[in-house]
């Protein structure tokens, strides 16, 4: 039992990172997802862009994704969000095998804010360590595939 | 080259891993002088930590001497000794930018398990799961330090590397929890667990003008050097009723800060104990709050609660109720190193703050696992064991 504990944790963020997968519309009765993925970013809205131009790596997206920017309150920045554009690419939602395969666009999106985020702010995207491990196990390539998937994740 | 390994549950060994890279361009190398065991660690060997996989490096709190800078790094050269905090933090995020660096958003290479677990990712730390960062740890003969302008710090020719080593984190930690906690003149603070961590806040407490500190742990070794190292009273919590000794000790009224540093696997010696460890073996909860609780009891009215030990997930038998209706304060956080080791450097140097007493043993790295196993069953009088790769 004890050499099996530490899966009980990572089922649980796992559970709820699949909860947060699933289908927007399959949660909310068939609606779209028209959720704005959104970071706030410790620079002046003059130095992270706009709606026409957008920060790299956004701007690869081209007109495939809305984006809109504000100031941030209390002097913490701005506030970038985008989402893709047009009602039917947001209506095309995504099964939870899609996302654990990385096929959902919107994961592409929200690794791509995240890095936008910290190349405006930190100049770089930090890259962990390679190889990530020694010693290849099934449960290791498990956590491989939700570590490679997990900056396409998350609250954004 | 050689590094200590997480293989499983209990499971260390010493094995050759690839040579750190240049990943980044602020990124440097270091060679690491010195390491030491965290108690921290010992919740991540033990599984309690999430997203270890077999064959990661561990380990946080070095020194090191740097041997290879990237492109972006201004503030080191080439044969600078460093000591390196254990969190990493970009220096330009709004967290980072307002001292509360182990909060940084840009360090975390795996931001879906924080967010998951916690609603927002950490930032990253050195050796700590693929959860907190996935960063490589630093048990090893060379670690790869991220951001390395914001969170390596050379060390002054006058302090000694074992001495320096602590900077890393435990002493930080502790001077966090007395500082955030807001210790101030005439204050009575009471310190669950001395440890390293422990001391340091009980020494923080002590300089930043507490009028007396408690400190409460179960062995003898570890109250000595409280006493004698951080200047502080000490309880032996398997001799007394702690809440009453310290209402006794503080005229009834409590202490006003009572900061807790023991962690998710508390040690009691009461029933309490056995309730907790049975839920924690059955992951009814993931961690053991006994010292948390005894804390929030003991605290006076309107006092502040600070939680410096590291807990991972949920816990039962949280005493919400002696929050609010004593009006509580309660914190707590991982420790924004970079906000205080340039300080902690020059208090080291002047001799207000001594640390190289915490470390009772050195090993070289390939008995590092060995190391590891009497530092988590506290055997001949272990409180820290320094690893030289």
């Amino acid at each position: 039992m004890k050499k099996t504990w530490w899966v009980v944790p990572v089922i649980g963020a796992g559970a709820v990172a699949a909860r947060r997968a699933w289908p927007a519309g399959s949660r909310s009765g068939g609606k779209p997802d028209d959720r704005w993925l959104t970071v706030t970013i410790n620079r002046p809205v003059g130095e992270v862009g706009s709606g026409e131009k957008p920060p790299p790596p956004l701007d690869r997206f081209g007109e495939s994704i809305d984006v809109r920017t504000r100031p941030a309150p209390g002097d913490r920045g701005t506030e970038l969000a985008v989402r893709p554009a047009g009602r039917e690419a947001r209506q095309r939602s995504s099964s939870l095998p899609a996302r654990m395969s990385g096929q959902d666009p919107r994961q592409e999106l929200r690794q791509a804010l995240r890095e936008a985020k910290a190349l405006l702010e930190a100049g770089e995207v930090l890259h962990a360590d390679t190889p990530p491990t020694t010693r290849p196990t099934p449960a290791g390539k498990l956590l491989g595939l939700l570590n490679r998937r997990s900056g396409g994740e998350g609250v954004l | 080259m050689k590094a200590l390994c997480w293989q499983g549950v209990n499971k260390l060994s010493v094995e050759n891993v690839p040579d750190p890279e240049l990943h980044n361009d602020q990124d440097m190398i270091v060679r690491l002088v010195a390491g030491t065991t965290c108690g921290s660690d010992l919740h991540l060997i033990g599984g309690y930590i999430p997203a270890m996989r077999a064959g990661d490096v561990i380990g946080h709190e070095f020194v090191g001497e740097v041997v290879e800078t990237g492109p972006g790094v201004r503030r080191h050269k080439v044969g600078d000794r460093v000591v390196v905090c254990s969190f990493v933090g970009c220096g330009r995020c709004w967290y980072c930018a307002n001292d509360l660096w182990s909060l940084c958003d840009n360090t975390n290479t795996n931001p879906g398990y924080g967010q998951a677990l916690f609603g927002y990712e950490t930032a990253g730390i050195f050796g700590y799961s693929h959860a907190m960062g996935g960063l490589r740890g630093s048990h090893a003969e060379y670690v790869r330090v991220p951001f390395a302008d914001y969170g390596a710090f050379r060390v002054p020719d006058g302090i000694d590397d074992v001495s320096a080593l602590f900077v890393s984190d435990s002493v930080p930690t502790g001077w966090m929890g007395a500082d955030l906690a807001g210790v101030g003149p005439g204050d009575v603070v009471a310190v669950w667990g001395c440890g390293a961590v422990g001391q340091m806040a009980a020494r923080a407490a002590s300089l930043l003008g507490a009028e007396r500190v408690i400190a409460i742990d179960r062995l003898p070794e570890r109250l000595a050097m409280a006493e004698r190292y951080a200047g502080c009273e000490t309880i032996d919590y398997t001799a007394t009723d702690v809440a009453a000794e310290l209402r006794e000790r503080t005229g009834g009224r409590g202490p006003d800060v009572c900061i807790e540093a023991v962690g998710m696997e508390a040690h009691s010696d009461g029933p309490m104990y056995l309730y907790d460890q049975a839920k924690q073996q059955l992951r009814m909860q993931t961690d053991r709050p006994t010292a948390v609780r005894q804390a929030i009891h003991a605290c006076r009215k309107a006092g502040t609660v600070f939680i410096l030990g590291v807990f991972a997930g949920a816990v039962d038998k949280f005493p919400l109720g002696a929050v609010i209706n004593k009006g509580l304060t309660v914190r707590g956080a991982q420790m924004h190193g970079q906000r205080y080791i340039p300080m902690l450097l020059e208090r080291l140097a002047s001799g207000e703050l001594r640390t190289a007493h915490l470390a009772t043993h050195t090993v070289p790295l390939d008995q590092a696992p060995k190391a590891y196993d009497m530092f988590k069953h506290k055997t001949d009088g272990c409180v820290r064991t320094v690893i030289r790769p």
